[in-house]
């Protein structure tokens, strides 16, 4: 039942990102361009996302269950400290190198798009990359090797 | 600044905005998670047992929506500029930023801007900066 509702949660956001245009990296890149030809759209895929999101939260918020019987498990983190921050930054130059991010990623190598396959493959390596450098660091510190989310 | 009139697409917009919410919506209220695209993907990397059905059909879903998409019509304008040196530069970039920095679009962008997460409110402001930044340097400094 959960693969179920994940598989359909996956979709929507799917056609949701096709809708919206946040699948075609161009038009993601002339909302990153607000010195040239701005395109504002993409600010109104987040208002929408957060319009509907927002209610959905807060409802689950003062649950423990969700409707199946699962846990509620949000993240507890609120602090902003410099990983969150340069971890961010770190992502924007690459979101504004090509105008795709991970969601977008998928959908576009669902297309069968070769430049969607590369930069797919190039964000799994940068994911290892993460893992890899995370996990000598907790070797380094004497700690058992756990799971960081 | 000038706005693009033509390319602005507000009804498109908010509609598959709302979508994505829904989705959002939908999997915080049956499956208790964020809808963070990144991190799902990061489980994957190192999976745990028990821990690994839901990601792989959450990407599953992603991936398929342009198949059922082409099945009733033809997929609207996607367009990739940038070349492939570039693509992978990026994508080293984004996948070793998100998960340092614990999210993306979605799981900061979407699901903690929707939950007013300061934390999730001050990454996507980092992203969007460094994303206006990027585009700004390779498209009015380096390439005008």
């Amino acid at each position: 039942m959960y693969t179920v509702a994940s598989f359909a949660a996956g979709l929507v956001f799917g056609l949701g990102l096709l809708v919206s245009g946040m699948a075609n990296p161009a038009k993601v890149l002339g909302f990153l361009d607000i010195a040239g030809a701005w395109d504002p759209s993409l600010a109104l895929v987040m208002a929408g996302a957060v319009a509907v999101g927002a209610g959905a939260f807060a409802l689950m918020r003062k649950r423990t269950r969700t409707l199946l019987g699962a846990p509620v498990l949000l993240p507890s983190a609120w602090r902003i400290d410099t990983r969150v921050i340069f971890g961010s930054l770190v992502f924007g130059v690459g979101w504004g190198l090509a105008g795709i991010c991970p969601g977008p990623a998928l959908v576009l190598a669902g297309t069968g798009s070769a430049k969607g396959l590369a930069f797919l493959a190039a964000m799994m390596a940068g994911n290892g990359a993460f893992e890899f450098l995370e996990k000598k660091k907790r070797v380094a510190a004497g700690l058992a090797p756990t799971r960081s989310s | 600044m000038s706005i693009a009139w033509n390319a602005f697409t507000p009804a498109s917009a908010l509609m598959g905005g709302a979508m994505i919410g829904a989705a959002a919506a939908l999997f915080v209220v049956l499956n208790g998670r964020i809808a963070g695209v990144s991190g799902i993907l990061g489980g994957l990397v190192r999976p745990q047992a028990g821990d690994v059905s839901w990601r792989i059909a959450f990407v599953a879903g992603l991936v398929s929506a342009p198949l059922a998409w082409r099945v009733l019509d033809a997929l609207p304008q996607i367009r990739v500029d940038a070349s492939f040196p570039a693509l992978v530069a990026a994508g080293l970039l984004v996948g070793a930023g998100t998960r340092y920095g614990g999210g993306c679009t979605s799981g900061h962008g979407v699901c903690g801007v929707s939950r007013a997460s300061p934390r999730s409110i001050a990454a996507t402001v980092a992203f969007m900066a460094a994303g206006f930044a990027t585009v700004f340097v390779a498209r009015h400094l380096i390439a005008p």
